[in-house]
């Protein structure tokens, strides 16, 4: 536990890239495999399944601490981070514990809490509460909560682990994909030379995704280069073919047997060894349903006839990954598009994401505004002579998305952040009018400078009327301007309405509160979408 | 006897206030800290040896009277006592005895030993009314000898990769106490930004004991600063000054780095806990130590230590001077 709480302080007390970097490689090459393992399986975002809740947590801070529950609830508050608070609070440790290795922990002291008893659960992670202190103690907190972020990117683990293994960064992150596990041996075939068959059959491609077109395409260069698509609104997944099996990959890397019956028959029928990139859609007549019918289908591992035939779904393929059993790639796109074509040819029930035909780049102006209608973001844009890259690679592949709606809506209530935010009032509720009241329709945590959200924490502090718990009431006086991609009628909402990523434009100064928007101005917006 | 006005506390028996930020006939003053100490005021009591920074802060527009700690002195109906407070250089924590009985009130107190300033001395009182800067139970302060090796350990570490180490603290108070920390122990001499220099000078001037310093815009031209400490008050981070020192290392020296979402919100690559303000317990250790029956918190988040005395069994309140501030004129 000691080398991996001093890799943590490594890299948190640095925001060089190189550091980072440095730190993350004379860790893998210094500690046992095990360990290793276990460290990139937490720097890499994964978490272990929660074994004790977070009330049992508090309840046991307040016995080992003596404090008063309302207490620790008000420190949590200011701390901003449940794992930092228990820490905080809790007297020194003896660091007895700090010999273990991160595997030693997490596989004989953590994954073992699962089968014990409620007394025995607790006794033994107040014991490491007292064996363990400084860093060590906060990361056994945050492994117990959940995962931690210390400001190392996936790509950077992986660029790390491809510098200890002296292979390609894009190997280790396809090595790294789908079911790989925290032990030893996975460790060190992850780091091993490159071999043909080191992958097993069931392993996705790193997904290559777009970034976001700020201004239009005009200086992406010749139109004839490109290829623009429908930017659809569903999941991103990789549908993978091999040996007579089918495998559904979202794009969290989460495997989705069973929970699309229909997209797993129609697979059935394509050609062994390949694999299609593309999105699954709730689908029904040629055109996508909302993303609230496809919701229906994302939770349910195995949907029964009547969900199957109100929530319809299909796969809409844009990408051919593997052709003939052979990585395809390196391949430009104009020609993984011809495998894609031979592959639908063979399973009628899989979709083709049609390109949109366009000769200027003023013709895809017109096609970007009629987005709402088809029910689709806005266009894609891939450069024909790319080949298909890993993870965020700017350059060949554009989102251009439609531009979002918008409404003027009033600061009522406000909580305190978590995290780089912690201690400051980084989460707001906005309101509309509706009547006379003020009608809550949108929390927003993103969107303000850091110094607007300074002199905000500010005003929230000196105008709170009334406190429910670490929620403020604040005085109905700042006005923003609130983005958001689409909205749904919600009967468990008291305003009626749901909206889909709201976050904040601008903070409106210049307006006050009367000038904010009705209730029945977004409510139309519900009417025409539902109308279609 | 005192009520929150004007920003601070007025005393009608007395008529005096205590850390006024309005301009007011008679002020007493805790400290020297903006927050505590403005200009305008008609008269000014302070402790003798924070007169000479309280001078430097308020402009000499005032009266100034320096009072010894431990003496009393008469105001209106009132006997007023100041007492080290251990803060910075010159505070006082306020004893106010009348017929309505003795406050206590602090402005802001810490009970570590600090080489530039008289220790914390503890009195008997009925009222104590008690800063809460830090006032939640997260807020422990390490010994100020690990922090200050913690110091000494990054600069080492910033000697060996030929970095500047810039070294953000408060610039009246904490800057000097971390010189006159390091004042046998630094490898080389330290660099101050401008806004430090007056307020150092007038500690050594007293007599306090500090490492050699030099000032920011004494450095030639395109010199480097490869491996020299430089001390900068907050808000010089960010700003264009800091293209001076390519490549550097940042750090903070703060209570309020005990919090790992503070450092990282800021920016800066190492935090050090080290407070002038007391911790939780010695917030509650005072308490215990001034005798008091009531205690009442202010300046800071006072609602949580008021709670947790009551709680213990001690009648406690919280009083927020700021909010009076923004909604009433001096009396």
């Amino acid at each position: 536990m000691k080398a991996f709480a001093e890799l943590f302080d490594r890299l948190d007390r640095t925001t060089a890239t190189n550091a980072k970097l440095a730190a993350l490689v004379d860790y893998f090459r210094s500690v046992e495999p095990a360990d290793a393992a276990w460290a990139v399986n937490f720097l890499t975002g994964k978490r272990l399944k929660r074994l004790v809740n977070t009330r049992e947590l508090r309840e046991w801070t307040a016995l080992a601490t003596g404090l008063p529950a309302w207490l620790i609830e008000d420190s949590y508050e200011q701390v901003g981070d449940l794992a930092e608070t228990m820490h905080l609070l809790l007297p020194p440790g003896s660091g007895r514990a700090s010999a273990l290795g991160l595997a030693g922990l997490v596989e004989n002291r953590i994954t073992p809490l699962r089968d014990l008893d409620d007394e025995a659960r607790r006794d033994a992670v107040m014991r490491l509460w007292q064996e363990l202190d400084g860093s060590e103690r906060f990361l056994f907190n945050k492994l117990l909560t959940g995962g931690f972020r210390v400001g190392v990117s996936k790509r950077l683990v992986t660029r790390a682990l491809a510098e200890v293994a002296g292979v390609d960064s894009t190997l280790i992150a396809h090595r790294l994909m789908g079911r790989w596990q925290p032990t030893a041996r996975a460790f060190q075939a992850l780091i091993a030379p490159a071999s043909e068959d080191d992958l097993d059959t069931a392993t996705p491609y790193p997904f290559f995704l777009a970034s976001p077109l700020e201004e239009g395409p005009g200086s992406l260069g010749d139109p004839a280069d490109w290829q623009a698509e429908w930017k659809w609104d569903g999941i991103r997944a990789q549908l993978i073919r091999r040996g007579g099996q089918t495998w559904i990959w979202s794009r969290g890397e989460e495997l989705m047997e069973g929970r699309f019956p229909e997209i797993e028959a129609a697979a059935e029928a394509l050609p062994d060894g390949v694999v299609l990139d593309g999105e699954i859609l709730a689908w029904r007549d040629d055109r996508p349903l909302p993303f609230a019918v496809l919701q229906k289908r994302i939770g349910r591992k195995k949907p029964g006839a009547a969900t199957l035939a109100k929530a319809p779904v299909a796969f809409l393929a844009y990408d051919c990954l593997e052709w003939n059993g052979q990585d395809a790639r390196e391949t430009p796109l104009f020609q993984r598009l011809q495998h894609l074509d031979q592959a639908l040819a063979a399973a009628a029930g899989l979709l083709r994401s049609a390109a949109v035909d366009f000769q200027r780049w003023t013709e895809l102006d017109t096609c970007r505004e009629g987005s709402r209608e088809r029910g689709v973001e806005g266009l894609m844009l891939k450069r024909l002579s790319s080949p298909y890259r890993v993870g965020r690679t700017r350059g060949d592949w554009w989102k251009w998305k439609v531009e979002p709606f918008t409404f003027d809506g009033v600061l009522i209530y406000a909580q305190p952040g978590h995290g780089r935010r912690s201690g400051l009032f980084t989460d707001y509720t906005f309101a509309v009018h509706a009547g006379d009241e003020l009608v809550p329709v949108a929390k927003a945590y993103s969107g303000l400078t850091q110094d607007e959200i300074d002199r905000l924490d500010r005003w929230i502090r000196n105008h709170t009327r009334e406190r429910f718990g670490p929620v403020r009431s604040v005085d109905p006086v700042h006005v923003f301007e609130l983005a958001f991609e689409g909205i749904q009628s919600s009967p468990r909402h008291k305003s009626g309405i749901a909206l889909r990523f709201p976050r904040i434009h601008r903070w409106r100064e210049d307006l006050s509160v009367g000038d904010a928007d009705r209730l029945e101005d977004l409510k139309r917006l519900l009417d025409t979408r539902q109308r279609q | 006897m005192l009520r929150p006005d004007a920003g601070g506390l007025y005393c009608a028996a007395g008529d005096f206030w205590i850390d006024p930020l309005k301009p007011v006939p008679r002020a007493v003053i805790t400290h020297a800290h903006a927050d505590h100490a403005r200009s305008g005021a008609g008269e000014y009591f302070t402790a003798r040896e924070g007169l000479p920074v309280l001078a430097h802060r308020v402009g000499d527009g005032g009266d100034f009277n320096a009072v010894d700690y431990g003496q009393p002195f008469e105001l209106g109906e009132t006997r007023v006592t100041l007492f080290p407070a251990g803060h910075i250089l010159g505070s006082a924590t306020v004893r106010v005895e009348s017929e309505h009985g003795t406050w206590g009130v602090s402005g802001d107190f810490k009970r570590a030993p600090d080489p530039t300033c008289a220790l914390f001395q503890p009195f008997d009182c009925d009222v104590w009314m008690t800063e809460c800067t830090f006032g939640l139970p997260v807020y422990r302060w390490p010994a100020t000898e690990q922090v200050v090796g913690e110091v000494l350990d990054w600069w080492q570490d910033c000697i060996d990769a030929g970095r500047p180490a810039v070294l953000f603290c408060y610039a009246l108070g904490k800057a000097q106490r971390l010189l006159a920390e390091l004042a046998d122990r630094a490898p080389r001499p330290i660099w101050l930004h401008g806004a430090m220099q007056p307020l150092t000078e007038c500690y050594r001037e007293q007599g306090i004991l500090m490492a050699d310093t030099q000032t920011v815009s004494e450095a030639g031209k395109g010199y480097k600063f490869s491996g020299d400490l430089v001390l900068a008050p907050p808000s010089a981070a960010g700003s264009p000054w800091m293209r001076r020192f390519p490549r550097h290392s940042s750090g903070f020296v703060s209570g309020w780095m005990r919090i790992r979402g503070n450092r990282r919100r800021r920016g800066y690559d190492r935090g050090f806990v080290m407070s002038d303000h007391a911790d939780w317990p010695d917030l509650i250790r005072t308490v215990t130590d001034m005798q008091a029956e009531r205690v009442i918190t202010i300046h800071g988040s006072g609602e949580a230590l008021a709670g947790y005395l009551r709680e213990q069994g001690i009648a406690a309140e919280s009083w927020n001077l700021r909010a009076t501030l923004s909604r009433s004129e001096p009396a």
